[in-house]
């Protein structure tokens, strides 16, 4: 039978064609928020685990690293601090060494001469290289100065009172601490005890320039950054500092403690800048010796280091995190697809499982019909038998008719009870020798009543000289049930349904079922093969489709659809003719 | 040739005596039985030409009476019926031997036309395969 039906090839442009997806579980199996979970937690553990070590490494590579680098800037620094307290300590001493030299050199009696004094002073200075010495002076035991050679009009004067006084008379030196003496310039002055051969003692007394202590100080070979002074015990500057002020001002830090030795401490001064500072106390004078170096320029090795450093377990953390966050949203994609392929398996068993019931019903029902039916069959056989052979009775013709229609009555209750017996079988694959035409009519079968009754016209083009396929029967069966119903369920009252089957290429046939329904939007065309996906709320399962896809796949067909919203579908199956394997 | 002897067996007994009586105004000499120990009697009383056997009956199913036929009675020819055409059935009917397989109801023309054949020689027997 050939008819030209609705929606084929001269109008195939107007609709979307939709490859045929695998088919995929949706996610209202397991709920997203479980995905997500488990996610969170596969990231959290995989980051503890991996970031932790890493951290704590860094940790102590950190603390190690500083203090190394710490001790490399600290070290030097301290050792110069050092070589400056004994270079100025053997400045002081040699200045009282002079003073010493000249009360052994000559008695006492010769000692105390204005101008014997100005030429020790002139010798002195000569002696020491460096101009050093401003003034002298001699003070007997009772404080009063004897003698002086110098700037200042000192003779006569009495120390008595006088705290150095009593401090030298003790100890048997002194130095003091910077004050502003000649020209205002800052000075010092050290003083030496001697003993007088009658008994009693006398002291010699000069002031030194204070820039002096300066020079010494300099000529160490400091490092251009760091700031080397002299401070007393209050913390006044003695000698200039680059960084705190000028001689006789007070420091803004804090007097470091006594200590015999050098000390470094690293401490914020009152600028907040990180400061390393060491600090030497010098014998014999009331004089600390003060080094600066800002930490930046003491410690910037170790800032470069420390930034390599933060900068390696930043880059390695970003690297470690996207590692984890792309694998760990790789697995659980891919759990989530076995999961869904699980689900949607489990349901299609579950679905074989309802029609291998509904088979065996269908087997039982049909082979309980089918004996009386032969009862039947042969009980009203026997009848018109007898009304044949009897001799002729004015109803035989009536009788024979009536014995007649109960017969075609049978016969139609018997293809009532192959077709369920048909569709009850065999639920593995079956190869058999399909005419698909014929299979599709008795397909058709189920549904002609339903055909009747909604007006509707179905059409049969076959092409000509079709082989018959090696297939399944009852799978078949079922899938273009499926479809059928699809689109007897797609038509309204008086709509088309066309049938084509014709060669798709040399190894398959094509059964294209087209409706004139209300076909499927654009959206839904994508999901239509995916296991639960409906559009019949409330009513379908969802399954038909993914069921059939599945089937048409394990047969080694596959499904094409093509629909446009209001203008209608065609579905097609296509088969291979021979079943390999 | 002789008068056509034929057996037919079912568990109905209404369906049994229907078809002996069809079959006798066709005048076939049919002998019916309504289970397979009565089946089995039978051929050993009498000999048959063509045995109708139904597979589902209570007792001595159909397939084994089939069995039976094969080892002591090979030259009867046994037509198989049964309400309901499992495939399994069917191909193990084949295997035995049986030259034909109906689905009830079977209409009785055409079942004499596959007896007919049978009989003379058109479709294969047992020792024809």
């Amino acid at each position: 039978m050939t008819e030209i039906i609705r929606g084929s090839a001269e109008d195939s442009d107007l609709v979307r064609t939709a490859d045929a997806p695998e088919p995929e579980a949706p996610g209202q199996q397991v709920s997203e928020s479980a995905y997500r979970r488990l996610r969170r937690m596969v990231v959290l553990a995989t980051v503890t685990v991996s970031l932790l070590p890493l951290a704590i490494t860094m940790v102590i590579n950190y603390v190690q690293f500083r203090g190394a680098l710490q001790a490399e800037a600290v070290d030097p620094m301290a050792r110069l601090t050092l070589n400056t307290k004994r270079s100025l300590e053997l400045f002081l001493s040699e200045r009282r060494s002079g003073l010493t030299f000249l009360a052994l050199d000559r008695p006492f009696s010769e000692l105390c001469d204005r101008s014997s004094l100005t030429r020790m002073i002139s010798n002195l200075n000569r002696s020491l290289e460096i101009g050093t010495f401003v003034d002298l002076g001699i003070i007997d035991d009772s404080g009063n100065q004897l003698c002086y050679s110098g700037p200042y009009k000192l003779e006569g004067r009495n120390y008595l009172d006088q705290d150095w006084f009593h401090e030298v008379a003790r100890r048997g030196t002194y130095t003091s601490d910077v004050f502003l003496g000649f020209r205002e310039s800052p000075h010092f002055a050290i003083a030496t005890k001697h003993d007088r051969p009658d008994g009693g003692f006398y002291i010699l007394r000069a002031t030194i320039d204070a820039e002096m202590l300066s020079e010494q100080i300099l000529t160490t070979g400091l490092e251009p950054t760091s700031d080397v002074f002299l401070i007393d015990r209050e913390g006044i500057l003695q000698s200039p500092s680059r960084r705190y002020g000028e001689v006789l001002t007070a420091i803004p830090l804090t007097v470091p403690h006594y200590s015999p030795s050098v000390e470094v401490v690293e401490l914020k001064d009152d600028r907040d800048l990180a400061i390393f500072m060491s600090s030497a106390y010098i014998h014999n004078s009331p004089f600390v010796l003060i080094q600066i170096q800002p930490a930046e320029e003491a410690m910037g090795r170790w800032f470069t280091l420390r930034s390599e450093l933060l900068g390696f377990l930043a880059v390695s953390a970003g690297l470690i995190l996207t590692v984890i966050l792309w694998g760990s949203g790789q697995l659980i994609r891919r759990m989530r697809e076995a999961d869904e392929r699980r689900a949607a398996l489990y349901h299609q068993v579950e679905y074989s499982n309802k029609l291998a019931s509904i088979g065996r019903l269908a087997a039982g029902v049909a082979h309980e019909i089918n004996n009386p039916l032969a009862i039947i069959n042969e009980k009203a056989g026997l009848l018109l038998d007898l009304v044949m052979v009897g001799p002729e009775t004015p109803h035989q013709e009536r009788l024979a008719a009536t014995v007649d229609s109960i017969l075609r009555s049978v016969q139609r209750c018997k293809k009532v009870t192959q077709r369920l017996l048909g569709f009850a079988r065999h639920m593995d694959v079956r190869t058999e020798t399909i005419d698909l035409e014929a299979l599709l009519r008795e397909v058709l079968g189920f549904l002609e009543k339903e055909a009747e009754y909604r007006d509707l016209t179905v059409s049969f083009r076959v092409q000509d000289d079709l082989p018959t396929v090696a297939s399944d029967r009852g799978q078949l069966q079922q899938v273009f049930l499926n479809i059928l119903n699809n689109a007897f369920a797609a038509v309204s009252e008086g709509g088309h349904i066309g049938i084509e089957i014709a060669h798709e290429d040399a190894d398959h046939v094509a059964v294209t079922i087209a409706d004139d329904g209300v076909g499927i939007s654009k959206e839904h065309l994508q999901r239509i093969f995916e296991p639960f996906f409906t559009t019949k709320s409330g009513t379908g399962t969802g399954l038909g489709l993914s069921i059939t896809y599945g089937i048409v796949k394990k047969l080694g067909g596959r499904c094409r659809v093509e629909s446009e919203a209001g203008r209608g579908t065609r579905f097609t199956v296509v088969l291979p003719i021979s079943r390999e394997g | 040739m002789d008068q056509l002897r034929l057996l037919f067996v079912d568990d109905e007994e209404e369906l049994v005596s229907a078809v002996i009586e069809r079959l006798e105004l066709r005048g076939i000499e049919g002998v019916g039985a309504t289970s397979g120990g009565e089946a089995l009697h039978h051929l050993r009383e009498g000999s048959f030409d063509v045995v109708v056997l139904d597979i589902k009956m209570p007792g001595i199913g159909g397939l084994e009476v089939l069995r039976t036929i094969n080892r002591r009675h090979p030259e009867v020819k046994v037509i198989l019926m049964t309400g309901h055409g499992s495939a399994e059935d069917n191909e193990i009917g084949r295997r035995l031997g049986a030259i034909a397989y109906l689905e009830k109801p079977v209409d009785l023309e055409d079942l004499l036309t596959i007896v007919d054949q049978a009989v003379n020689g058109k479709a294969g027997g047992p020792d024809g395969r």
